[in-house]
């Protein structure tokens, strides 16, 4: 018998009709962008700013907090905490939702999507762009995520015997599920690099990029988790996990300190601490964002504290948004083109990525009430 | 081997891949191409008549940009998908002397560099923007293009443009009036724009010949008389004598970013004409260096993938239990 069940719910809730109502709202500037009158008519986005909200919202930002599967395999799977596999499949979930709303969001942005498929024929291929290795990395570990959670569907639909054959085999998506990740997620980190002196110095550290990418896509995924399981088990009466989670919370200690200890010593390496006393607007974004970074590592640090899982969701959400900061700040918030150039995201570029967020919402939660996917209450 | 060893080696690999990232040496600036041409721009002599600007609409088909109202041939104020060339107003206090930095004024013409270790053809993932080989001359193919506009994030002066205004557009750039269709250089015309300059402030060539023409006007006195020479370098159409100016030492495109085949001198430093703020090193080396070091063409993610695959199914079948979902 399977260790997961739905929970069965209505799904026509009027929080979920609130979503339906802005995923409308989106959808009708997304049809202006794709039928009427080109990106220009709902963005922002000028010749020094090209990558806005979209891309950094809902590819960058998106996509990290969809690491939860991602930092979840490597627990049970590499490290081995097998206690920590209910938590699987609900993680899968979010990260194939996450992923799949972040490949839309990149094809919505797409200047010329009508010819997408370019980046996929080898011929074109550029082995020297980082955007290669994301784009196809990307797509990639959609198809891989979909595999993975194919047994809940399987398991609804009854398939018991396709989905004994494809367990035989699922060690190998999982083991993708690993790497695709460590790589696009890095890359991610990579495509600082290029812009070079466009990105503010405090947040360009060229060559670290990828490292200090992984080490913060690691702790936005884990605190996705810890944020996903405390929230299900408040709203919809699931049994707690707050014992796994307090787990979990050590392991995220470690990557916060690893991060914040690499961040400050390339800084010191490459002469620039003295920009974080600056005092001027990139100083004071970055002082916010290590904030956001080091309210969570005095949270998990002491045990005792880690008992207390309201701290620890508030841990969790501080890492999100330090997580999410952190991208933010390199990609727009201190970036600078020059040559005058300013941008703010336009409302129709809000709505279309406020859009996207509720359809992922919506989707989670169609999901969770018809699929089995949450642990069963024994597995607690 | 022991899980626990193998764990020690997997994650220390990975680790050391992640930082060997870090330390790895990226691959040294390219080098010019061995025929390369380009333009020299002499700030000083520039009068701001945008002759270039009108003429190379002409060349590229371009449309005039609508300023109030008004179809405008020549005076766009910024690049766009409609405009791959402009010249920009520097001006200081009241702006009434040429060349001065307080209360003076300059012209500064904004287009492609053509760098020579270029951003947008490190970035692009199609391989749609093409440096070539012989020329240097950077172009951009729209047929392999998806729009995702990684070109105009990595060129360090925002020189790519993409039309925001249709629904199917494409991305804009000098491509040294050589692209398909245009091929002024391959025909052993010269640019448009340094065509129609009147003063030789926008001069074409190769360059060697444009770098050594430079290097002399920095050597030059102020205030002596120069004989500059108008179109191409190596040819020109003619000479006209003038004074000349106090130049800034300092010419823009030897080394920046990895040089440049389109090179400016001026009387204005750099950094007043919103130039941006470059080293020597181009960013495409260093990323590409990072890149290549991770990936190995895939030898080390072809490595890291049996080493996963190997703990996940050990410890799958360690818990007795094949369901990974
Ligand atoms: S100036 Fe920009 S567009 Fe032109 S070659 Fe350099 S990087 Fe490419
Ligand atoms: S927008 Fe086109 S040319 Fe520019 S990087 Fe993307 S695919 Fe290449
Ligand atoms: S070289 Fe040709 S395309 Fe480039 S700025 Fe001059 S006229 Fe325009």
């Amino acid at each position: 018998m399977s260790a997961h069940k739905a929970t069965g719910d209505r799904i026509i809730t009027l929080p979920f009709m609130l979503l339906v109502a802005v995923w409308l709202t989106g959808s009708m500037f997304g049809l202006q962008r794709f039928i009427l009158d080109g990106m220009g008519s709902v963005s922002n986005l000028n010749g020094g700013y090209t990558w806005g909200l979209w891309v950094v919202y809902d590819v960058v930002i998106g996509t990290a907090f969809a690491c939860g599967g991602y930092a979840l395999a490597i627990t049970v799977y590499v490290m081995n905490r097998g206690k920590y596999h209910p938590l699987m499949r609900p993680a899968i979930l979010t990260s194939l939702l996450g992923y799949a709303l972040g490949g839309f969001g990149a094809f919505f942005d797409m200047g010329r999507f009508w010819q997408f498929y370019e980046i996929f024929l080898p011929w074109n291929w550029n082995f020297n762009s980082v955007m290669l290795e994301v784009g196809l990395c990307v797509a990639t570990y959609i198809l891989v995520l979909v595999i993975e959670f194919s047994p809940a569907v399987l398991e609804r639909l009854g398939l018991s015997g396709l989905k004994r054959a494809l367990d035989k085999v699922l060690f190998l998506f999982i083991a993708l599920g690993i790497l695709l990740p460590t790589m696009h997620q890095s890359s991610l980190g990579s495509l600082l690099i290029a812009m070079g002196h466009k990105v503010d110095p405090l947040w360009q550290t060229m060559q670290f990029q990828p490292l200090l990418a992984i080490i913060s896509s690691l702790i936005m995924g884990f605190s996705i988790v810890i944020f996903e399981a405390s929230l299900t088990t408040a709203g919809m009466k699931q049994p707690s996990e707050a014992k796994l989670l307090r787990g979990l919370g050590r392991i995220i200690l470690w990557l916060l300190a690893g991060f914040l200890i690499i961040r400050f010593a390339v800084l010191a390496a490459q002469g620039k601490l003295g920009l974080i006393f600056a005092g001027n607007f990139s100083s004071a974004v970055f002082v916010i964002e290590t904030v956001l970074f080091i309210v969570p590592l005095v949270l998990l640090s002491s045990a005792s504290l880690r008992r207390n899982s309201g701290l620890l969701l508030v841990a969790a959400v501080s890492m999100l948004f330090a997580g999410a900061a952190y991208r933010f700040d390199a990609f727009l918030v201190t970036y600078n083109p020059g040559n005058g150039y300013s941008y703010f995201p336009s409302v129709p570029e809000i709505m279309i990525t406020l859009s996207i967020i509720a359809l992922e919402l919506m989707l989670y939660l169609i999901f969770v009430k018809r699929l089995p996917v949450l642990p069963r209450a024994e597995h607690a | 081997m022991k899980r626990r060893e193998f764990l020690k080696t997997a994650l220390g690999g990975s680790a050391g891949v992640l930082c060997g990232g870090g330390l790895a040496e990226a691959r040294p600036n390219l080098e010019p191409a061995p025929e390369a041409v380009g333009m020299l721009f002499d700030a000083t002599l520039c009068v701001g008549c945008k002759a270039c600007v009108a003429k190379c609409k002409e060349v590229n088909g371009m449309p005039p940009t609508v300023l109030n109202g008004e179809p405008q041939w020549d005076s766009a104020q910024d690049l766009s998908g409609e405009t791959l060339n402009v010249i920009k107003i520097y001006t200081e206090g009241k702006g009434s002397t040429k060349d001065m930095v307080k209360d003076g004024f300059a012209f500064e013409k904004r287009s492609c560099m053509h760098c020579v270790d270029p951003g947008c053809v490190s970035a692009c993932p199609c391989t749609a923007m093409r440096r070539d080989p012989i020329t240097g001359i950077v172009t951009h193919h729209p047929d392999a293009c998806i729009g995702c506009r990684n070109c105009m994030v990595a060129c360090p002066y925002n020189v790519p443009q993409f039309e925001y205004n249709k629904v199917f557009g494409q991305i804009h750039k000098c491509q040294l009036c050589n692209q398909a269709g245009v091929e002024r250089i391959d025909k052993g015309q010269m640019t448009g724009c340094a065509e129609a300059c009147p003063t030789g402030a926008t001069l074409f060539g190769s360059r060697k010949a444009l770098l050594a023409e430079a290097k002399r006007r920095m050597a030059l006195k102020a205030g002596d008389t120069y004989s500059y020479p108008r179109g191409d370098v190596r040819k020109p159409d003619s000479m006209h004598e003038k004074k000349v100016p106090v130049y800034q030492q300092h010419i823009w495109g030897e080394t920046e970013a990895g040089g440049t085949n389109v090179l400016h001198i001026s009387a204005i430093p750099f950094d007043k004409l919103d130039m941006p703020p470059l080293g020597s090193r181009s960013a495409a080396s260093i990323s590409e260096g990072v890149q290549h070091t991770l990936y190995s063409y895939l030898a080390l993610p072809a490595i890291a993938l049996a080493g996963l695959a190997f703990a996940v199914k050990k410890n799958t079948d360690d818990e007795g239990e094949g369901d990974g979902s």
